[in-house]
C-alpha cells in the first residue's frame, strides 16, 4: 500500500477553478446553437427596424393602382399589394411595428405588474386579497378578448394597441410578483431591515424587489414572442395598427382576399412573424434555463 | 373533498362578480353615446332621452350596474342593436358552435400532447425528442389565422380535399360537419397542443431524477409501469396547471380560427359587433367567455384535489 505525498495530498484539496457567475450564466444561455441563431434572428430584426429606410427597396406607404398586385419579380422581390405598395418594403417596416408593440406593451405590463404584485406581497391583508382577486377575475378574460374589449374603447393606431395589450397582460407580471415577494420576505435581511426599523418603502425598493427580479426578467423575454403575436392579431382583425401603418397582422389580412392568385402576399409577412416570434421564444426558453437553476436541463 | 369544491366554488362566484364589474365599467368608459348610436343620426333630441329613460341610463352607474346584474342572473342579457336580437338568443345559437369547435381541439390537445410530451421525455436527446421539441416550438410560435390560411390554401385551393369554410351542426349532417370543422379544430388545438406536450415533458423529465423512481427501477417495476404509474401521476400537477391556462388560450384562438373559416361562434360575434358597435352584445360576450373559462378554471382546481390529496387538505 502507498500512502499519498504531500503533492497528491494537495491535489486532492485542491478547489476547481473559480468561475464568475456571469461567465457560467453565458455558458449555460449559449449553450445550444439554436439560441445563437435565436439572437442572431434578433439582431437583424433591430437593425432591419432601425435602418428601414436604409433598407426598404420602395416607399412602403406609396400607392401606384397601376402596379397592383405584381407578382415577385427582380424589382418587387415579394411583389405588390392590391394598392401597388411593395410588399418587402413593408414586412421591413412592419418589423418597427412589432418591436415596439411587443416591447413597450411587455414593458409597461411589467412595470404595472410587478408594482401590484409587489404592494400585494409585501402587505399581505386586505391589500393582497383585493389585488388578486382582481387579477384572478382579469385572467378569466382570455388575453386577446380583454384586448379586444379595451381596444374596442380606445380605438385603433399603435398606442392603443400598447396600451390594451400592457393592461392585458398585467396580470401575469403581478402574480409571479408576489409569489417571488412571499418567498424573498421570508429572508433574513429583509427581517434584519424590519427589525432595523427600515421604511416600508426602502425596504421593498431595496432589499425585495432586486431579489425579484431574474424569473422576472424570463417572463418579459418570453412575453415579447406572445405580444408581437397578440397584435398581429388584433390586426388581422383590423382592431390594431390602422390603414395605412404597416402591421404584419394586417399585411396577412389584406392578402387573405387574393390567396388563390397571389398567395406571397398572405404567406410572407405571416413567415416573419413566425420567425421572430420563435426566436424570443428560444431566446426566452434559453434565460429561463440560464437564471433558474431548477430548471435548467429540462427543456 | 366537498369543504374544498364548496371554497373553491365561492371563490369562483367572487372571481365572476369582479368579473362583471369590469366588463361594466370597461364597457361604460367607451366613447360615444350608446343611445345616439343605436337610433342614428336622424333621431331627436326627445328621442334619445325617452329612449335613454326606457333602458335606464339616466340613472346613477352603481343602480345601472345592479339592475343589469340582476337581469343577467335572470337570464336576460339585454337586446342587440345591430341583429335587432334578444343577445340570449344569439349566444344560445352561437355558443354551441364554439363549443363544438373549442372541445374538440381542447380532447384533441390533451389526446396528443401528454403522450407526446411522454414520449419526448422518454426518449431524451433522441430523434423522436428531437423532432417533437422542434414542433413544439415551431406550434407555439406560428399565429393561428396565419396557419389557418395556410391551410385554406393548401387543403381547400391547391388539394380541394376540404372545404374552404363554413359551419354544419354534426346533427344535421355529421359528414360535411366533419370535412368543414377538422381543419379549424387541428389548427385550434395546436398551440395547447405545443405547449401540453413541453409541459409533459419538462415535469416528466423533473419526476424522472426523483429517488422514487430510481427505487422503482431497482425493485424492477417494469418501465412501462414506472412511466405511467410512478412518474405520470406526480408529473401532473403542472400539466394540469396548463391544462387551465390552454382552455383560456383555445378561446382566445376561437376567435382568429372563426374569423378565418366563416364559422358563426362567439368569438366571430364578438368581432362583428365590436364593428357595429353592439356593446351590449360584446359585454355579454365578454362575460360568457370569462365564465367559461373561470369554469374550467374551477374544474382544474377540483382534479388538482383529486390528483393530490396535499391541496385539497389545504396542506
Amino acid at each position: 500500500m502507498t500512502t499519498p505525498s504531500a503533492a497528491d495530498a494537495a491535489s486532492m484539496f485542491e478547489l476547481p477553478p473559480q468561475t464568475s457567475s456571469v461567465r457560467r450564466f453565458l455558458r449555460v444561455f449559449l449553450a445550444r446553437k439554436i439560441v445563437i441563431a435565436g439572437l442572431s434572428v434578433l439582431t437583424l430584426m433591430v437593425l432591419m427596424a432601425i435602418f428601414a429606410p436604409l433598407l426598404a427597396p420602395h416607399d412602403p406607404y406609396g400607392q401606384d393602382l397601376s402596379m397592383s398586385l405584381k407578382q415577385p419579380s427582380a424589382e418587387y422581390w415579394l411583389g405588390t399589394d392590391m394598392l401597388g405598395r411593395d410588399v418587402l418594403s413593408r414586412i421591413i417596416y412592419g418589423s418597427r411595428v412589432s418591436l415596439i408593440v411587443g416591447l413597450v406593451a411587455v414593458l409597461i405590463a411589467g412595470a404595472i405588474g410587478m408594482t401590484i404584485g409587489l404592494l400585494s406581497g409585501f402587505f399581505g391583508g386586505w391589500v393582497d386579497t383585493v389585488l388578486m382577486r382582481v387579477m384572478d377575475a382579469m385572467i378569466a378574460i382570455p388575453m386577446i378578448v380583454l384586448a379586444m374589449a379595451l381596444g374596442a374603447i380606445l380605438g385603433g393606431g399603435i398606442v392603443n394597441v400598447i396600451v390594451a395589450l400592457g393592461i392585458a397582460i398585467v396580470p401575469a407580471y403581478a402574480r409571479l410578483m408576489r409569489g417571488q415577494v412571499l418567498s424573498v420576505k421570508q429572508s433574513d435581511y429583509v427581517m434584519a431591515g424590519v427589525v432595523t426599523g427600515v421604511g416600508n418603502v426602502r425596504n421593498m425598493l431595496v432589499h425585495v424587489l432586486p431579489n425579484c427580479l431574474s424569473p422576472l426578467i424570463v417572463l418579459l423575454t418570453m412575453n415579447l414572442g406572445m405580444a408581437i403575436l397578440a397584435e398581429a392579431g388584433l390586426s388581422f382583425l383590423g382592431l390594431g395598427i390602422a390603414p395605412p401603418g404597416a402591421s404584419w397582422g394586417s399585411m396577412v389580412n389584406d392578402g387573405y382576399r387574393y390567396l388563390l392568385s397571389n398567395p406571397v402576399l398572405s404567406l410572407a409577412p405571416g413567415v416573419a412573424i413566425l420567425i421572430v416570434v420563435l426566436a424570443f421564444n428560444v431566446v426566452g426558453d434559453a434565460l429561463r434555463d440560464a437564471l433558474d437553476p431548477r430548471l435548467r436541463g429540462m427543456e | 373533498m366537498l369543504t374544498f369544491i364548496v371554497r373553491r366554488l365561492i371563490m369562483t362566484i367572487a372571481i365572476l362578480f369582479i368579473v362583471s364589474l369590469i366588463v361594466f365599467t370597461i364597457m361604460h368608459m367607451l366613447p360615444g353615446d350608446p343611445v345616439a348610436i343605436m337610433l342614428g343620426d336622424q333621431a331627436s333630441v326627445e328621442e334619445i332621452e325617452r329612449l335613454r329613460t326606457e333602458l335606464g341610463l339616466d340613472k346613477p352607474l352603481p343602480v345601472q350596474y345592479a339592475d343589469w346584474l340582476l337581469n343577467v342572473l335572470q337570464g336576460d342579457l339585454g337586446r342587440s342593436i345591430s341583429y335587432n336580437e334578444d343577445v340570449g338568443q344569439l349566444v344560445r345559437d352561437r355558443l354551441p358552435i364554439s363549443f363544438h369547435i373549442g372541445l374538440s381541439a381542447f380532447v384533441l390537445a390533451i389526446v396528443l400532447g401528454i403522450p407526446a410530451g411522454i414520449i419526448a421525455a422518454v426518449k431524451r436527446g433522441g430523434w423522436l425528442d428531437s423532432l417533437i421539441t422542434v414542433t413544439a416550438n415551431l406550434g407555439m410560435a406560428v399565429p393561428v389565422f396565419w396557419l389557418g390560411i395556410l391551410g385554406v390554401y393548401l387543403f381547400s385551393l391547391k388539394l380541394g380535399w376540404l372545404p374552404v369554410q363554413g359551419y354544419t351542426s354534426p346533427f344535421e349532417d355529421l359528414g360535411q360537419s366533419f370535412r368543414q370543422t377538422v381543419m379549424p379544430v387541428v389548427l385550434l388545438s395546436l398551440g395547447a397542443l405545443a405547449t401540453l406536450a413541453r409541459q409533459t415533458r419538462s415535469s416528466m423529465l423533473e419526476v424522472i431524477r426523483q429517488d422514487y423512481i430510481r427505487t422503482a427501477r431497482a425493485k424492477g417495476v417494469k418501465e412501462n409501469r414506472v412511466i405511467m404509474k410512478h412518474a405520470l401521476r406526480n408529473a401532473l400537477i403542472p400539466i394540469i396547471t396548463i391544462l387551465g391556462m390552454g382552455l383560456a388560450s383555445l378561446v382566445g384562438g376561437s376567435v382568429f380560427i372563426e374569423q378565418v373559416f366563416n364559422i358563426p361562434g362567439m368569438g366571430r360575434l364578438m368581432v362583428q359587433s365590436i364593428f357595429g358597435k353592439d356593446y351590449v352584445v360584446v359585454q355579454s360576450v365578454v362575460l360568457i367567455v370569462a365564465s367559461v373559462v373561470a369554469l374550467g378554471n374551477l374544474a382544474v382546481d377540483i382534479a388538482y384535489g383529486l390528483i393530490d390529496p396535499r391541496i385539497r387538505l389545504g396542506k
